[in-house]
């Protein structure tokens, strides 16, 4: 039985190495990372993190990308959540199609709608804000909202519905008052997966902005391009993307694993 | 669940039809519309009917990005699939471990891509990643910015590192909705382990497995800011997958035509067998 442990262990082990490597990274000087290789940083410095800290290109990166997370989120799972219930509850003419064809945008490659999404938020006039950003993503996130919140929504017994309406509940209310409550772990996963999909993805993200609304990860490819090779800064605001998406799964843990079965086992 | 017919849960989907067709439909017309036109800039636009279609279907470059992009999916599915669903078997199923294992093997996913693909970059440098620096001491010459084969095995290795995880977290959930009566019966039975994977254990996972090999599938073969930043494509066009040639062509030889016939075909590769797999998960649901 012993043996079975050192399985995942030595898999979490081999996962930790590169972002240990990015952490140390970050911890050095220039001097230090040119000079040669170094296990640990003998000459730890808090600098890169500094830089960062007080340029306002460097910190507005973040608030950037955090906006347009968050716009996007709530946004995905807000028109998510009535579409889910259709297609939990009812048979509606097309339903089936419907669903499929929604799934396919799940499937469609970012780099085949970079340009055409380019022009497209330009001729609205929303080109370099979050907005655009968020929208652009809503187009993977909501198919994955409405088919992570349709499989916990089948979940949930029809009956209790019923039984609000001969309650004398109407609609919204029973909605907002009860099913969304019942739901509340699916609701959570779908923000979860909104937010990571979001977070990470940088194609549209970085076609979709110039200056403005440029996210923080975009703006380290540009360092790494533009000042010839700060490893170490670039290393730090590396870093610092890891700790939204570590706070964000911390809240979802227990759910998480369900989660990733889409809500269906 | 018997679902009742009603035409007014339109009105519930309506929302999201408009978003999603705005997302979707315009941009798509967009690229249809350059895919049947040649352009000779200044906004003048002829009608150029299959041309560049013939023409990227016939094109070597063309061609071997897809023999490549397929090389790879291939080889990611291979060895992420059995790596998860053995780690998956592999987990405690209860106890304290069980949220500290999910939270640290859930991270890798939660990392912009071009981080990964910058991580990834530093941590293979010859001279003074960890990768780079552990295996040339080993005595192997490494070198992926030069040699194709070193760059492949990167890009192979940072893939399933990156995603062996969501295979784990997957077979995972599945294992752990199995009633435990079922190991009990076998256990009386003293079936033995294979036995128990199975007939117990693979028949639950068939549809979480499913949902992987789908995920899977689809974004390997759209994979592009981790490539782009830890290889460039290169060397040569030794690591240039589909994207990736295509984000040159659109975007940085502005091959307007080319492109968009490229986008289509792309597409339709990944739709009709992502269809494919869809129809398959559906009847193994319904039975």
């Amino acid at each position: 039985m012993r043996a079975r442990f050192w399985v995942p262990t030595i898999y979490i082990v081999v996962l930790l190495l590169p972002i240990y490597w990015l952490l140390n990274m970050s911890f050095k000087t220039t001097n230090e990372i040119l000079g040669g290789f170094t296990l640990w940083p003998h000459r730890f410095t808090l600098d890169n993190y500094r830089i960062i800290f007080t340029d306002p290109t460097w910190y507005n990166g973040y608030i950037a990308s955090i906006e347009y997370v968050v716009i996007n989120t709530i946004l995905s799972v807000a028109v998510a959540l009535p579409a889910a219930y259709a297609f939990s509850r009812y048979r509606f003419l097309g339903d089936k199609h419907l669903f499929f064809w929604l799934l396919t945008n799940r499937m469609a490659p970012p780099a085949v709608f970079a340009l055409p999404f380019y022009q497209l938020y330009s001729a609205v006039g929303l080109f370099d804000t979050p907005w655009a950003v968020a929208l652009a993503h809503t187009l993977f996130n909501i198919p994955l909202a409405v088919w992570i919140l349709e499989g916990f929504m089948s979940g949930v017994p029809k009956e209790l519905d019923e039984t609000a309406y001969v309650d004398g509940y109407s609609f919204w209310r029973f909605f907002i008052r009860i099913f969304m409550p019942t739901i509340a772990a699916g609701i959570g996963v779908a923000c979860f997966f909104c937010f990571m999909f979001s977070w990470v993805e940088l194609l549209l993200a970085k076609t979709l902005t110039s200056v403005a609304a440029k996210p923080i990860a975009a703006l380290m490819t540009k360092t790494a391009s533009t000042s010839g090779y700060q490893l170490g800064l670039l290393a730090a605001a590396g870093s610092l993307t890891l700790i939204p998406g570590a706070v964000v799964i911390y809240f979802v843990r227990n759910y998480v694993a369900k989660g990733f079965a889409l809500g269906r086992v | 669940m018997n679902k009742s017919v009603s035409q007014g849960a339109w009105w519930f989907v309506l929302p999201v039809v408009l978003l999603v067709a705005f997302n979707a439909i315009i941009p798509l017309m967009t690229v249809v519309n350059y895919s049947v036109q040649e352009s000779f800039g200044e906004n003048m636009f002829f009608w150029s009917g299959v041309r560049w279609f013939e023409q990227v279907l016939r094109s070597d470059r063309f061609l071997s990005a897809l023999v490549r992009q397929v090389m790879f999916s291939g080889i990611v599915l291979v060895i992420e699939i059995p790596l998860g669903l053995m780690i998956a078997l592999a987990m405690p199923r209860r106890g304290p471990w069980v949220s500290v294992c999910l939270v640290l093997m859930a991270l890798p996913l939660l990392i912009p891509w071009n981080v990964v693909g910058a991580m990834w970059n530093i941590m293979a440098l010859p001279d003074i990643g960890l990768l780079g620096k552990g295996l040339n001491a080993l005595g192997l010459n490494y070198n992926y910015t030069r040699q194709p084969g070193a760059a492949w095995f990167t890009v192979v290795l940072m893939d399933v590192w990156h995603w062996t995880s969501l295979i784990v977290l997957l077979c995972y959930a599945g294992l752990v909705s199995i009633p435990d009566a079922y190991y009990q019966a076998a256990k009386i039975d003293s079936a033995p382990r294979w036995a128990v994977f199975r007939y117990i254990e693979l028949p639950k996972l068939r549809y979480v497995l499913t949902i992987a090999i789908l995920l899977r599938f689809m974004d390997s073969f759209m994979i592009y800011t981790e490539v782009v930043v830890l290889t460039g494509g290169g060397p040569g066009n030794a690591t240039t997958f589909l994207s990736i040639d295509l984000v040159k062509t659109a975007l940085g030889q502005f091959d307007l035509g080319p492109a968009a016939a490229m986008s289509l075909i792309y597409f339709l590769i990944i739709l009709l067998l992502s269809w494919l797999f869809y129809t398959l998960m559906m009847r193994n649901q319904a039975r």
